[in-house]
């Protein structure tokens, strides 16, 4: 086993084309090369700013749909499940069609900038995150509501109480949205077209990098990419095990 | 004093009758619900509380002056909020609309009289079972209810925070409130009830003052479950 991997990188390594890519890569991230950590910088801007303005929609949603009994609540729960696993083309094509001259957004001339691309992954992550948050929320809610009414507490206080008392758990939902957001490529591909220092980020840019041959570029944001997803990860679970033992 | 009087009262669930034509006046200062489990003991509670609708009957409240009665429940498992003991009072405090700075004074108070001053700054959900009991009672001694529910406010306390447990309870009950409470623990209700309940079935088979329930109980029920023989 260790013998076949060790061919291996020998014969990788025995390509020349391969190797200078490697080296290159290794040379862009160590020195910070500023074409690079501008598109790093425009990904995590824009998957944070879809991630901040789906919040706003997704926790009310989600906390509403665990706590309220109102008419079209299954409804709601139903679209945000089916969307869940909603294909990122599809999400782009529906934002790119409304942001589109003729399109019922078209006079915002919003179309091919980096708030496109905001919207675009908002769209895609907030049934993520509303899905997930309503789940969270009903757990705690199935514990809390006979102590809850007990104690008078009407549905909107209670809907507060529980986003306060689960928020280490909505933080990791919240972050695997982020991770969702960053990692997609068809979605931002479409709506901001990959314009080179305008709405280029990590994974249009390594997309079109790896198209064109140049793999240096495309290799060292490859890894930058799967850092940030790591680190993302990570801390959700640390933070969530540190709340545990504080909090219980 | 308030007065809390049920008739009739009928509770079912999934086709099954859990309270059965209950009618009770609760008039002594403190009662005691008996019964073996399934019983309908926590749901009688539940009922009188508010959180359950009656399948039928009446539950009736009647306050000497002409104001809201304000009740409290601690449940058999208390739930506890992912914050501090105090913050978990204060929240309670706040619901009843109690101002921030009376709040953070009477909570206070409420966990000194617990003896829980020390454990105020805690997260309340990585106390101990015992703690967390009493924590429940000083919250609900916070919102100072005129009626108090505890559903078997001792179940899993070791001896000692039982005694520290009925010790609170007892300053409640002297501070002016009216206590409705369920145990499993015989001696416990021999010296908390001045009324002891006895339901079985979801129907109330026996009412007497705890000297003449633990004496001569009148139903054969009653006096096998005092015997610890538990036909059903
Ligand atoms: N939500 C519910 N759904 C179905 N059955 C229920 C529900 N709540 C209570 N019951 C049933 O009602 C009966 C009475 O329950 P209750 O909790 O009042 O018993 P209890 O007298 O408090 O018993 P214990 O001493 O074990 O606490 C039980 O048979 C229980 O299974
Ligand atoms: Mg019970």
């Amino acid at each position: 086993m260790l013998e076949y991997v060790k061919r291996c990188i020998v014969r990788v390594w025995a390509i020349d084309t391969l190797r200078d890519a490697g080296l290159q890569a290794l040379e862009l991230m160590i020195g910070l090369d500023e074409a690079m950590m501008n598109i790093v910088a425009l990904s995590v801007q824009v998957s944070l700013s879809a991630v901040v303005l789906s919040c706003l929609i997704a926790l009310p949603i989600g906390a509403a749909t665990a706590v309220g009994r109102f008419p079209g609540r299954q409804a709601i729960i139903v679209v945000m499940n089916a969307f869940m696993g909603l294909p990122p083309v599809v999400v782009g094509l529906i934002v790119y069609l409304a942001l589109s001259r003729a399109g019922p957004l078209g006079p915002m001339g919003l179309l091919f900038t980096p708030t496109a691309m905001v919207l675009a992954q908002a769209l895609l992550v907030t049934p993520i995150i509303a899905a997930l948050t309503r789940q969270i929320v009903a757990d705690a809610w199935e514990e809390y509501r006979e102590q809850l009414q007990s104690l008078g507490s009407n549905g909107f206080r209670s809907a507060l109480t529980l986003i306060w008392d689960t928020r280490f758990s909505l933080l990791t939902a919240v972050l695997a949205g982020l991770g969702r957001a960053t990692a997609e490529v068809g979605a931002v591909m479409i709506v901001g077209g990959n314009i080179d220092g305008v709405t280029r980020v990590m994974t249009t840019a390594i997309a079109l990098e790896t198209s064109k041959g140049d793999l240096a570029l495309a290799l060292a944001l490859g890894a930058i990419l799967i850092l940030l997803v790591v680190m993302l990860n990570s801390s959700a679970y640390l933070i969530s095990e540190a709340a545990r033992r504080r909090y219980g | 004093m308030a007065h809390l009087s049920v008739e009739n009262l009928c509770y079912d669930i999934g086709g099954r009758r859990i309270i059965d034509s209950i009618s009770i006046e609760f008039s002594a200062r403190r009662s005691v619900v008996l019964g073996p489990n399934g019983a309908g003991k926590s749901v009688l509670l539940r009922l009188c509380h508010g959180l359950l609708v009656p399948t039928a009957g009446s539950i009736c409240w009647r306050a000497d002056a002409n104001v809201a009665v304000r009740q409290a429940m601690v449940f058999q498992r208390p739930v506890m909020l992912r914050r501090s003991a105090l913050a978990n009072l204060t929240h309670a405090l706040s619901l009843a609309g109690v101002g921030a700075s009376e709040a953070r004074e009477r909570a206070i108070t409420a966990l000194r009289s617990a003896g829980l001053e020390a454990l105020a700054h805690r997260s309340a959900r990585v106390l101990s079972g015992g703690e967390q009991q009493r924590l429940a009672l000083a919250r609900a001694w916070a919102l100072r209810p005129d009626i108090l529910f505890l559903d078997e406010p001792t179940a899993n306390l070791d001896p000692v925070a039982t005694r520290e447990v009925e010790a609170v309870i007892d300053a409640i009950h002297r501070a002016g409130t009216q206590v409705i409470m369920t145990t499993h623990n015989l001696g416990q209700a021999r010296r908390m009830g001045d009324d002891i309940l006895f339901i079985a079935r979801g129907r109330l088979l026996e009412r007497a003052s705890a000297d003449h329930f633990f004496r001569a109980p009148k139903s054969a029920e009653a006096a096998a479950f005092i015997e610890g023989e538990l036909p059903w």
